[in-house]
């Protein structure tokens, strides 16, 4: 530990560390990007990592160690030290580039992170600082790969075509020459596959589930909120017991009973059950939320000879209109995603919502570019209203606890 | 003089305003047990039932009638039918209505003609039931029309089919089905696996998540949004993105550790043990993060700034700092998490049905319902599952409001 806290040894361990983190960054990201061969090259991409760090508690001057470090790196790509490695048919233009990212991502991070080291032991402050700096930039780096990957794979295959991507999975790189056949996975579905109408009617099942649970959680949550009555608490509680209860038991006897009466196959079935897998969570939010009301507006409201419903329609509900809007996202968004009861509800194509129709394509006969442009619509409404009222949206879900 | 006293009696206000209470939760209630209490009541008595799923279509007596031409001679058929192949059909017969212009020349042991009403009997009939009954006619008029208005005319039928759900019949056949072998074992080691990892990983990784974004810097908004992606896109695109990632044929992940020489060849990713169970419990730690990082960094932002203003003049390290200031605090927060998290990946069924479909040793309890009442049709096992699903439900949520009732908020 006391030795770890010499500066010099602080200062290599991370820089070796980073540089590795940086050499499997650039290999990655430059391998999706171009669908060339990237690899990082271990004792290589050590080596500069180790010196760079070091050089950095030595050298006062940091932007001549960042120079001194991309030369480094450069000289090396001539090396079987290289810090990069590279498949056939890559250009000594993209090595170069390859090479000179990780030489600039190395060591110019390097610097910020090590700008407390000094030669000689450094004090706990300096030491932990260091480390903290490093697991953040690690912490960046990996969690907005592992979150984009994923979002950048699904939307560069679905512009693909069948034969690209059986030659090469790595090559996302997007044809421009194409033109409009970028997008034929996705005139394909909407024209043989009928998406437009899953679309529409996964967007009027969102909105009357918003509607229908909104109709009745408003007035719930309201009488739980601000009236005095016998069994509050064992009510307030026993929402939270229907949190609890999982959707694929509910789901059994409710296809049972919906073959029975033949209810299986409409979209009103299916009206019937989306909302009450949401009015607990909606009545539990509102109530929340009205809790934080100041009641003094609605006794003003009464004592000016209201009843409590016009208060409720006339103070409450106008008060509340920012809730409102979180609870009707949050509750589209859960109507919009849900997969299970449409999966087991639905069987005749003429009315699917757009999940079970997405669920349609995971055959092997429908080729996989037209799954992710399947996965692309059903995500991309919900991430336009998720980032256009991310503040709202982001309250809905806090305020909403943990339904999911 | 008297003291005074709160009074013992509900007042006139008191109990309008209970009234309106109840009247405004009614329909919620009423819903909600409409469609969350019936059908848990109705799992535990399908769980004891023999049913599959094939008893779900109704036992019925079904006829059709025809009038036929052969060689210049008119008959009338009537084809009856037992719609079950095993069940029996009690009290089965029908009961129709001849129409002027075609008289019947005999009329079949079965039946009785009274006025122009053909009335039929067959008693009780087994499954399988399938019979002809042939009856010469002469017509009095266009056989073609007559044709039109014999068949557009439906014998009323009568008989009592006996469904296996409404019967008296009862077995432990269901129970003793699945808790039988080593697969009911399989099931549950899963089960706990994913949800006891799946839960904390999601917390460890919420709160990394959470401590690198607890700092203003620009772009913090944006990488916030980012971070919940994985969370509010649908299931079904995330989940089949990961599928094809991960493709052991076209996936770009195995082509990746390919060329970058991790693994020489290509790896199943979804299709081997134990390798499936923990790649599912990733995915569920990738989707779910977003959720504890956002609860985390919502609590992270209440805590008073005054305290690491202290912690900073006593000379505290980061570290010291982040171990007994920030995570005493959390405390609450991550517990309450841990509960809820808990229960919800235990009952999550999404997620592994669409990555593996139950394969390669990733059946979880909820999967297994599925797979005993659909795969295999057994619809009264499926419902033992879930009867058992919820019981272990229910020790959870003895423990849950055991602690919660001691936490803060939620």
């Amino acid at each position: 530990m006391n030795l770890l806290r010499q500066g010099i040894v602080t200062g290599g361990v991370i820089g070796l560390m980073w540089a590795f983190v940086i050499a499997v960054t650039v290999s990655v990201a430059l391998s999706f990007a171009s669908g060339l061969g990237f690899r990082p090259g271990i004792w290589g991409c050590l080596l500069v990592g180790a010196a760079g760090g070091m050089a950095l508690v030595y050298v006062q001057n940091a932007r001549w160690v960042i120079v001194g470090g991309i030369l480094v790196a450069m000289t090396l790509l001539l090396t079987p030290l290289s810090p990069m490695f590279f498949g056939e048919g890559v250009s000594i233009m993209w090595r170069l580039l390859a090479v000179g990212l990780f030489g600039l991502f190395t060591i110019w991070p390097l610097e910020r992170m090590l700008v407390e080291a000094h030669v000689g032991a450094l004090n706990r402050h300096a030491f932990e600082d260091a480390v903290i700096r490093f697991l953040t930039g690690f912490g960046y780096i990996i969690f907005t790969a592992i979150v984009l990957i994923p979002f950048y794979v699904m939307v560069m295959t679905s512009l693909k075509s069948q034969q690209a991507l059986l030659k090469n999975p790595l090559d996302f790189s997007v044809d421009l020459s194409r033109g409009l056949d970028l997008f034929r996975s996705y005139f394909e579905l909407f024209g043989q596959f009928n998406f437009g109408s899953y679309l529409w009617t996964s967007f009027y099942v969102s909105v009357l589930t918003v509607f229908i649970t909104l109709l009745f959680s408003v007035p719930g949550a309201y009488a739980v909120a601000r009236l005095r009555f016998q069994g509050r608490a064992a009510f307030s509680r026993s929402i939270l017991l229907i949190y609890m209860v999982p959707m694929i038991v509910l789901a059994l006897p409710i296809y049972i009973a919906f073959s029975m009466t033949g209810l299986r196959n409409t979209i009103p079935g299916l009206l019937m059950i989306y909302p009450v897998t949401t009015i607990p969570v909606a009545l539990y939010m509102l109530q929340g939320y009205f809790r934080g009301l100041p009641g003094e507006v609605e006794e003003a409201g009464l004592m000016d000879g209201l009843n409590r419903i016009q208060v409720i329609m006339k103070i409450t509900l106008p008060l509340s209109l920012p809730a409102m809007v979180s609870v009707s996202l949050y509750v589209f968004m859960i109507a919009w995603n849900e997969f299970l009861l449409a999966f087991m509800l639905l069987d005749d194509p003429s009315k699917f919502t757009l999940t079970r129709g997405v669920a349609m394509l995971n055959s092997s006969e429908i080729p996989r570019q037209h799954l992710m442009a399947g996965a692309v619509i059903a995500t991309l409404p919900i991430m336009v209203l998720f980032l256009g009222l991310e503040r709202f949206m982001t309250k809905g879900l806090t305020a909403g606890s943990v339904k999911g | 003089m008297t003291t005074p006293m709160p009074p013992t009696t509900k007042g006139a206000l008191e109990q309008r305003e209970a009234r309106l209470a109840w009247g405004l939760l009614l329909p919620t209630i009423a819903i909600v047990s409409l469609v969350i209490v019936l059908p848990l009541l109705a799992i535990f008595w399908i769980s004891f039932k023999p049913v599959g799923l094939a008893d779900l279509r109704p036992v019925a007596p079904v006829i059709r009638e025809s009038l036929r031409e052969r060689d210049g001679d008119y008959r009338l058929e009537y084809r009856v039918r037992n719609s079950s192949q095993t069940k029996t059909v009690t009290g089965m017969g029908f009961t129709d209505q001849i129409p002027d212009g075609v008289t019947l020349l005999d009329v079949p042991p079965n039946c009785d003609l009274n006025g122009a009403a053909l009335i039929c009997d067959f008693g009780d009939v087994e499954g399988g039931f399938n019979e002809r009954l042939r009856i010469p006619v002469t017509l009095d008029g266009d056989p073609e029309i007559l044709e039109e208005i014999v068949e557009g005319s439906e014998p009323t039928s009568r008989g009592q089919g006996d469904s296996v759900l409404t019967n008296s019949a009862f077995t432990l056949e269901n129970f003793a089905r699945i808790f039988d072998g080593d697969e009911f074992w399989d099931v549950l080691w899963a089960t706990l696996f994913y949800t006891v990892f799946g839960t904390i990983g999601a917390l460890v990784v919420g709160l990394f998540a959470a401590l690198l974004l607890n700092k203003s810097f620009r772009g913090k908004g944006l990488l916030r949004g980012l971070y919940l992606f994985p969370y509010v896109s649908p299931i079904i695109a995330v989940a089949f993105t990961w599928v094809t990632l991960l493709d052991p044929f076209s996936g770009s992940l195995n082509a990746l550790l390919i060329q970058m020489g991790v693994t020489s060849g290509p790896i199943n990713f979804f299709g081997q043990r134990p390798l499936a169970l923990i790649m599912v419990t990733v995915f569920e730690i990738w989707r779910y993060f977003p959720l504890s990082f956002l609860f985390i960094l919502a609590r992270m932002q209440s805590i008073d700034t005054d305290m690491y203003e202290a912690a900073d003049m006593d000379g505290a390290s980061p570290f010291q700092k982040f171990w007994y200031l920030s995570l005493p605090m959390l405390l609450g927060i991550l517990s309450v998490l841990f509960l809820l998290r808990f229960i919800w990946t235990f009952n999550k069924f999404d997620d592994i049905f669409l990555l593996t479909g139950g394969n390669a040793g990733t059946r979880t309890l909820t999967v297994n319902v599925y797979e005993q009442a659909f795969a295999i049709s057994n619809i009264g096992a499926g419902a033992a599952v879930a009867v058992v699903i919820f019981v272990m439900l229910l020790l959870f949520s003895v423990l849950f409001f055991r602690f919660i009732s001691q936490e803060e908020g939620l």
